[in-house]
């Protein structure tokens, strides 16, 4: 039957993609409180009993549904967690209370004990744990189930493409459920981590949660389209609307199939050699963000921000708590800290730095923080600290000699023996490397190799000072030019001298971004290269469709070349063919 | 009794899939362990009390284990935070 009364309900999307079909309605289990006031110990003594068997055989039936599935699976975890709850001592000793000194009956006691514990949890404004109430929920369901001795109820979904329609989805729903009939969910309830949204996400099935009341209109066999990427549900549509919805579902599925595939698949020539994209990133937003595109950490985590649009220095817990928040948004996927990078350019208000003449070749970074150790040491401190919340790493930038690394090794030292000291934990063995973007430290790769765990090229400023050319500067800029004979000679060089002597050595400047450049740096060895995320896919796709072995002969092409314009078109003519 | 602080270092807090494996670790000992956050104490035997101290990554909590084989419970229990959490 038509309900023209209800026709577009918002929602949360939690799952993306277009679902059309025919709605089916989860019962919800209807508990009610009975009030019955138990009289003398006798019957006391008999809820409590009632109670125990109730939870016993719940959780015999949890085991049941559990040695059906084979393998180890999520559901499982599902349902450990479930007989947890089951068993769970402070669950009992409540229920106990309430049926001992306010003699209600075991059924009411369930009832009440389990509402308070879902409120408990909703009120602590976390959206994981508010999603857990629904794991709570069944918990007590199930043994009211057994407690009143229900029968399972036996209604099956019919047909394919189904559109489930609930107030929210149990765990147990979640195990029993034909996942393979089902095209779409829309819940009245629920956040991002909710059953629902969890496997939903899982499986690809387009859902919305979090509807409202207003799903309680919906009936069995009505036509459903469940948007996913807007967090609408449509109901009843009509002939125009549906039209628009089946063009849109199968656009979708031609968009993501594309993109999908490439998000989640690895980065691997097709001789097989495995590549590893990160993201250039500048706060935990960014982090966050990369993976959607695929992401395999960051390869540079500029610290300016932290710095930059205040009144003075960040102090250290601050400095701890910015990169501590990307350690745990990392979840243990590298991240590559670079230490600060300012300079006569790069000002910072509260720092006063004197004019310079040429502020490129004059006090920044890294000469900035040797020279004035307690802002050094306090990023040090802030680094380390954090470091045992994800895989951090330390890069340091403006290397321009192998004194430098080792000042810079000595006040790392200093800083973890003070820590240590303080009994304050961190990662001893955390990773230390430089950005090569000055040509000494280039061409003298093979000494500097030695004293550190890691080189990343940076390309912007290795291309500007190798070429002597201010690229802000309007009447010089077309001299700046990353694919210069004599700047990939320098990134040959580096890339080289990294991989014999086994340190790993990635890029973190425009160049590895660049879909021309791709293929020559991987002819050259280079086997990491962060970039902005967008253009992960894009790079990604090339990488996927090349070999090693063909990169390689276009890197010794190249070397023959002795222009930027000639390599510039042959890179591009060889990337179409 | 022994006491021991730690810092959840695993970016979701502690969630139901590793509450559950705390849960039982404690539940293999006779002592009794408690968990404290600030001012808030709940005993390791309760899903729904692990689950409402609400903890994120990064907090610092207290661990007291008092009884019988409160050093042998001390030991798997700090192996539980500096190594099994994170592969959960």
């Amino acid at each position: 039957m038509s309900n023209p009364v209800i026709n577009k309900i918002n929602g949360i999307k939690v799952s993306p993609g277009i679902a059309i079909g025919r709605a089916y309605l989860l019962e919800k289990s209807n508990q009610q409180i009975t009030g019955v006031m138990l009289i003398g110990p006798e019957q006391v003594e008999q809820e409590i009993l009632k109670f125990e068997n109730a939870v016993k055989d719940s959780i015999e039936e949890v085991e049941v549904i559990m040695s059906t599935l084979t393998t180890h699976t999520a559901s499982h975890e599902i349902l450990n967690v479930q007989i947890e709850l089951l068993q769970d001592e402070q669950i009992k000793t409540d229920v106990w209370e309430m049926i001992l000194s306010q003699h209600k009956n075991a059924n009411d006691s369930v009832i009440e004990v389990i509402e308070a514990s879902i409120i408990v949890l909703k009120n602590l404004e976390n959206d994981y744990l508010s999603a857990r109430a629904a794991d709570i929920k069944d918990a007590g369901n199930r043994i009211l189930k057994h407690l009143n001795n229900e029968k399972p109820s036996g209604a099956k979904m019919q047909g394919e493409d189904v559109i489930i329609i609930a107030e929210d989805i149990t765990p147990s729903e979640v195990v029993t459920m034909d996942l393979s009939k089902v095209s779409g969910f829309a819940t009245q309830v629920g956040g991002k981590t909710s059953h629902a949204a969890i496997v939903a996400k899982s499986r690809g099935i387009p859902a919305v949660v979090g509807c409202g009341t207003e799903l309680a209109g919906i009936q069995t066999n009505d036509l459903i389209i469940v948007d996913g990427e807007n967090g609408e549900i449509i109901v009843q549509p009509g002939p125009d609307v549906l039209n628009h919805y089946i063009e849109k579902k199968n656009d979708f599925l031609k968009k993501t199939t594309l993109l999908n595939d490439l998000k989640d698949a690895k980065a691997i020539t097709t001789d097989g050699v495995e590549i590893t994209l990160l993201a250039n990133i500048s706060n935990a937003t960014d982090m966050e963000a990369s993976f959607a595109f695929g992401s395999e950490g960051c390869g540079l985590l500029r610290t300016e921000v932290l710095f930059m649009n205040r009144t003075s220095f960040p102090n250290e817990e601050e400095q701890f708590e910015f990169y501590k928040e990307i350690a745990l948004k990392a979840k243990g996927k590298p991240v590559i800290v670079r230490t600060l990078d300012i300079g006569g350019d790069k000002k910072l208000p509260y720092f006063d730095l004197p004019q310079e003449q040429n502020p490129f070749l004059g006090y920044r970074a890294i000469r900035i923080c040797l020279r004035q150790k307690d802002i050094f040491k306090t990023q040090l401190a802030a680094i380390l600290r954090a470091s045992v919340f994800g895989d951090l790493k330390i890069m340091l930038p403006m290397i321009s000699n192998i004194l430098e690394i080792r000042e810079a090794k000595m006040i790392l030292q200093e800083v973890k023996t003070e820590l240590a000291a303080l009994q304050i934990k961190f990662n001893e063995d955390i990773q230390l490397g430089i950005m090569v973007e000055i040509p000494s430290a280039a061409v003298t790769a093979d000494l500097l190799a030695k004293e550190i765990d890691f080189f990343s090229i940076g390309t912007n400023d290795l291309c500007q000072y190798t070429l002597a050319v201010d690229r802000l500067n309007e009447q010089v800029k077309h001299l700046y030019e990353p694919f210069n004979p004599g700047v990939l000679r320098l990134i040959q060089n580096v890339i080289e001298q990294g991989n014999k002597q086994n340190i790993h050595t990635g890029m973190c400047g425009e160049l590895a971004g660049d879909p021309s450049a791709i293929l020559l740096l991987l002819g050259m060895g280079l086997r990491e290269f962060s970039m902005s995320a967008p253009a992960i896919p894009y790079v990604k796709n090339l990488i996927n469709n090349t070999s090693i072995v063909k990169a390689r002969e276009i890197h010794q092409h190249v070397m023959t070349l002795d222009s930027a314009e000639t390599i510039i078109h042959y890179l591009r003519e060889s990337n179409t063919q | 009794m022994i006491t021991k602080e730690y810092i959840i270092t695993v970016p979701e807090g502690l969630h139901a899939r590793p509450a559950t494996n705390l849960i039982r670790l404690a539940k293999t000992f006779k002592s009794v362990t408690k968990l404290k956050k600030g001012d808030k104490v709940i005993k390791l035997n309760s899903m729904l009390n692990i689950l409402s101290m609400g903890l994120k990554g990064g907090d610092a909590i207290t661990i007291h284990i008092e009884g019988e084989d409160e050093q042998d419970a001390g030991e798997a229990i700090n192996k539980f935070f500096n190594e099994e959490l994170k592969h959960l």
